[in-house]
């Protein structure tokens, strides 16, 4: 926060031609078919850089304090643990299968 | 090192201490880091359940959502953070006409997101694209099946987004109605500045949504 008046405004426009461009970037990094994790981490790496332009400059992040910054990060930092946590869900699937497949072999038992 | 440690401290005693103006930005900063947590659980349960159902398993976006139109949308929200820090640049030098100027232009920018969300909707839901059924066909016109979880989770996420758009734009009105009675100056207009943190934050978490929704 600027106490004095009248500050320099940064150059909001050179951002907004960053962030035009990033965008047309992750659409033609995103049509063609190729490896899908290299396609995830391109359009991943895009993404969050849009992010940080958009909150470093225009939510004038780099003009706060620091406590500010490390604030704003926790959440961030706290979804990467969510998603890791979330990783033995991700293949809830494969698992549910492999428990069926014994049930149905004890049902088949007692029947006979 | 004992004289790096000295000189930290000096920095923390020489920070200015917590005035209205700033708590007020602190207030929202919490909120946004608590909405961050939201959007985050919304967006960690769809990756669990795509990738639960597996490659073949989920219909590629891109067969059922039109990315060009949600890419004008993307550029749409990002013109109005632009317009959004010109209005706050107008009022910090004092020109309360240009600042009410932008933020008509940001409310618009809102507005125009909103109906061509609507109008996207409106052709998913005729195409198909229900809360417990997938269309048929895909837009290249060859046969589509896979999770009936597109529906809702697509629904889900842009209705939570748009739901923080519509009350951006309620927000902005008040603020511009405030601005239009004489209430901000140049010394005066922090709430400027919230509203602004909180419209990026809208379109922030619209490159995320747009990201992991249509074009991965």
């Amino acid at each position: 926060m600027a106490e004095n008046g009248h500050k320099e405004h940064p150059k909001y426009f050179r951002i907004f031609w960053w962030l035009l461009a990033l965008t047309i970037i992750e659409v033609a990094v995103a049509i063609p078919e190729y490896a899908v994790v290299l396609k995830a981490i391109l359009l991943i790496g895009l993404a969050c850089s849009k992010a940080a332009l958009v909150a470093i400059y225009f939510m004038h992040l780099k003009f706060e304090r620091r406590t500010l910054a490390a604030i704003v990060l926790t959440p961030f930092i706290i979804c990467v643990f969510l998603v890791i946590m979330l990783m033995p869900d991700l293949t809830l699937d494969t698992r549910l299968d492999g428990i069926e497949k014994p049930a149905a072999e004890v049902v088949d038992t007692l029947s006979h | 090192m004992e004289h790096a440690t000295t000189l930290d401290h000096a920095e923390d005693v020489y920070e200015p201490s917590l005035t209205p103006d700033s708590l007020g930005k602190l207030g929202m900063w919490v909120f946004l880091v608590g909405d961050t947590m939201s959007f985050g659980a919304l967006l960690a349960a769809y990756a669990a359940l795509r990738a639960g159902a597996g490659i073949v398993g989920w219909v590629p976006p891109s067969e059922i959502l039109g990315i060009n139109l949600t890419a004008f949308m993307t550029f749409l929200l990002i013109c109005s953070s632009v317009t959004m820090v010109k209005a706050l640049e107008s009022i910090q030098d004092g020109n309360v006409g240009r600042m009410c100027d932008f933020l008509g232009l940001t409310i618009l920018g809102g507005i125009i997101f909103l109906g061509l969300q609507a109008y996207e909707w409106y052709h998913l839901i005729h195409h198909g694209l229900t809360l417990t059924g997938i269309p048929e066909h895909g837009l290249s016109g060859a046969a589509i099946g896979g999770s009936t979880l597109f529906g809702p989770t697509f629904y889900a996420i842009t209705g939570f987004h748009g739901m923080h758009v519509t009350g951006g734009v309620i927000y902005l009105i008040v603020i511009l109605r405030n601005g239009w009675s004489g209430r901000y100056t140049a010394e005066f207009n922090h709430e400027v500045e919230i509203v602004g943190l909180y419209w990026h934050f809208v379109d922030l978490i619209w490159i995320m949504v747009f990201t992991f929704i249509y074009l991965l």
